[in-house]
């Protein structure tokens, strides 16, 4: 039976593949291993391998010619086949990407063909119903998830997972399905990978989509080159006080740690959470860091410096303690070197110690955004119907509307205040 | 209907089928004169003498046997343990006697036996006396296990436990022979074996509890309503075996998570079963990994504290809640 041969995934990154050259011609039959094509990826110039035998009746896109993921690139089958159906249907599905609707990859709908190797032989397909790797991790999603996703013929990649490790849960679906999620959002499923040596903060790029592209062109089109808007919350920090108060009571004086180093670490596991928060607009493409390195804000004589703590999400209290005491003296003896400086990929500024409230803080380019901490305070509040004194503090957090939308942002200080009023979270 | 504690809900299904079938008598440790010791069987030894109620000596093994012997011969005999724990002494009785006597006679002989009395853990009565012994019991092929929760189920499974013509293990809480619960009239009131009751209607998450965590987990439900507006289904499956799976499959398709509340350790629990039963059965149904509340992996201390802290608790069912519903 004549069949679509779709541009395979040749690497775990690959988004689209250019033709370097047929190495079978149209009318040749092939064995099973065979390599059909040479095909450019984002990585090399790999052999793409028939894998079962079968005739090349038709060569969709040409040398040269470039196929996202899952496009149709040829027809396969038995000479002397009917392809007129099957041709039909790809032209249509070009001219439907054409128009633009789409930038994601058309899905694999049919069982991939040809493969470099065994082991790249995943599928987006298989990814959605078992979970199974997508190259960027494993996509994590719960029984029913998968099953309504398949139902409604929605890309698990590109659902956002709001449970514990970025499980994609059935709420998540149900949101997708009524769009409070922006169906063009990549796959936000994000674990940090573990290491002890902890550099700048790797990322990965994903093609911007037309919808992201729109979106940050006319914003900033109203509002400067960078289109901010701020998001306020209050938080209770008795719990984080008395998290540090336990902490120091137990080690040595020049190791006790600061509100600030509970908050840069609460901000780090939220930024973990929330990929679309730890990232970048670069135009062509958004960059999301596979680790928090938190800029925090020093006042020095000349102005101002943002040390950066790497990987702040893996870190202890202690630790990230530590290194902000020290940053901060080399900061202040203008000893810091840029690499200690540059490439955080979210900062924090806190004025709390001067007796600030409340502010908003300016992004520093190209973080996705920045926290302006102000001081807890004693303050009146109501809980369970009675007025009693707890310490509220204001945060107010300066987006990037170009990849923060409003609803993201106001997750991610979500979570982060839950960090803050219930300090447990940061070892979940 | 009438309001009744479960102690005189199963004092009820006694006396009537004891009036209801000659065959019916009750044997164990001071059931007959000092009224037994949860007083379960009081007055029935004044109302139908020695012969239909019969105090044993202190010989678990010796009674259980003498009343398998009686089932054979025709008789129905109830059984009394003082507690579920002294059954462990007569446990060759009934795994190895009463449960594949049926089989091992090709038919000859069945064994219409009710073996009852408290299970689980009481008010500070330690390591020995607090076990819980369904997922035990429920393990051997050729036992019924039952456990009511309320005063209606604990008569109308009684009742029909005696009727059975194989043998039944029916399990009672010593924490909850006080509980009042409305109970239909009349004698015919039974309920049949292998059905479960839905305890409350709810359509975000499924408990299934049995025994002592009925009515934890239905405060638990209320808790869990008014504090995050998240309605739970609470089911209790009465029969632990043979279980009524469907019932809770059918919930989990409404809600797609599942929390299992239960008084026994948790290791090879009835709980591990229906985790088991519901994946095969409703995988794909699943928003959330199954959650399991037992008893603390630990021989039940005597402290007071320590015991709560051993046991379920309206807290943890909250917890485990939230954890499956993502709150």
């Amino acid at each position: 039976m004549a069949e679509k041969f779709l541009m395979p995934k040749l690497s775990p990154t690959m988004e689209e593949g250019q033709i370097a050259r047929w190495v079978k011609n149209e009318g040749e039959v092939y064995e099973a291993g065979e390599t059909l094509a040479e095909v450019d990826t984002d990585k090399a110039t790999m052999e793409m391998t028939a894998l079962h035998g079968g005739t090349l009746l038709k060569i969709l896109k040409g040398a040269g010619e470039t196929a996202l993921l899952g496009e149709t690139i040829a027809i396969t089958g038995e000479k002397g086949e009917d392809i007129s159906a099957l041709l039909s249907e790809a032209g249509s599905a070009a001219s439907g990407r054409k128009n633009g609707d789409s930038q994601r990859p058309a899905e694999p709908t049919q069982k991939e063909q040809a493969s470099p190797t065994p082991a790249a032989k995943s599928t987006p397909a298989e990814g959605a119903a078992s979970g199974s790797s997508n190259g960027r991790g494993r996509l994590i999603v719960s029984p029913i998830a998968a099953r309504m996703a398949a139902e409604n013929s929605i890309d698990l990649r590109t659902v956002t997972g709001s449970g514990p490790n970025g499980r994609i849960i059935k709420r998540d679906i149900e949101d997708a399905l009524s769009g409070k999620v922006p169906s063009a959002k990549p796959e936000t499923q994000f674990s940090f990978t573990p290491s002890t040596q902890v550099g700048a903060a790797g990322y990965r790029d994903e093609t911007t989509s037309q919808i992201r592209r729109v979106i940050a062109t006319r914003l900033a089109e109203s509002i400067g080159p960078v289109p901010t808007f701020y998001l306020t919350v209050e938080i209770e920090m008795d719990s984080a006080l008395a998290l540090r108060k336990q902490v120091n009571a137990s080690i040595s004086e020049d190791q006790k740690i600061s509100v600030n180093d509970i908050i840069v670490k609460a901000a780090a596991m939220a930024l973990s959470r929330h990929p679309f928060v730890n990232a970048s607009y670069q135009d062509k493409h958004i960059r999301f860091y596979d680790q928090a390195d938190i800029g925090v804000a020093v006042a020095i004589d000349e102005g101002l410096i943002t040390p950066v703590v790497r990987g702040a999400n893996r870190k202890g209290f202690v630790e990230i303690s530590g290194e902000i005491k020290s940053l901060a003296a080399k900061a202040r003896a203008k000893k810091l070197q840029p690499g200690e400086y540059t490439g955080a990929t979210f900062s924090i500024s806190n004025l709390g110690m001067f007796g600030i409230k409340e502010f908003t803080a300016i992004i520093n380019p190209p973080e996705a955004g920045i926290l302006a901490i102000g001081g807890a305070e004693p303050t009146a509040v109501v809980r369970n119907g009675e007025v009693v004194v707890r310490n509220i503090m204001h945060v107010t957090m300066s987006c990037d509307h170009r990849v923060v939308d409003g609803a993201t942002g106001a997750k991610f200080l979500q979570t982060f205040k839950q960090m803050l009023e219930q300090p447990g979270m940061m070892s979940a | 209907m009438a309001i009744l504690t479960i102690r005189d809900a199963l004092n009820q299904a006694l006396r009537e089928e004891l009036i209801r079938d000659e065959n019916v008598f009750i044997m164990g440790e001071e059931v007959a004169e000092y009224d037994g010791a949860y007083k379960v069987t009081r007055g029935l030894w004044k109302e139908f003498g020695d012969k239909r109620v019969v105090d044993s000596p202190i010989t678990e093994l010796g009674f259980a046997g003498l009343g398998v012997g009686a089932a054979m011969a025709g008789l129905r005999p109830v059984i009394e343990f003082m507690t579920w724990n002294f059954s462990i002494l007569a446990s060759d009785q009934i795994i190895n006697n009463a449960a594949k006597m049926l089989y091992m006679s090709g038919g000859q002989f069945k064994v219409p036996i009710v073996f009852r009395g408290p299970n689980g853990s009481a008010y500070q009565v330690s390591s020995q006396h607090s076990q819980a012994l369904e997922a035990f019991y429920g393990n051997f092929p050729g036992l019924k296990v039952l456990m009511p929760s309320t005063a209606a189920d604990a008569k109308g499974l009684l009742k029909s436990a005696i009727r059975d013509d194989n043998p039944v293990v029916f399990m009672e809480q010593e924490r909850m022979y006080g509980l009042k619960g409305e109970v239909p009239e009349g004698d015919d009131f039974t309920i049949p074996l292998g059905v479960a009751d839905v305890k409350r209607e709810g359509k975000d998450c499924t408990i299934v509890a049995r025994s002592m965590t009925v009515p934890l987990a239905l405060q638990a439900a209320e808790r869990i309503q008014e504090e995050f507006d998240v309605s739970c289904e609470v089911i209790d499956p009465r029969t632990i075996k043979p279980l009524d799976i469907d019932t809770i499959v059918d919930s989990i398709k409404k809600t797609n998570r599942l929390v299992i509340a239960e008084e026994s350790h948790e290791f090879a629990s009835v709980g591990a079963e229906i985790t088991y039963q519901v994946m095969d059965h409703a995988f794909d149904y699943l928003d959330a990994p199954i959650k399991r509340i037992s008893t603390a992996e630990t021989p039940m201390p005597y402290a007071k504290n320590l015991e709560e802290l051993a046991l379920p608790s309206v807290d943890k069912i909250v917890a485990a809640v939230r954890q499956v519903s993502y709150l």
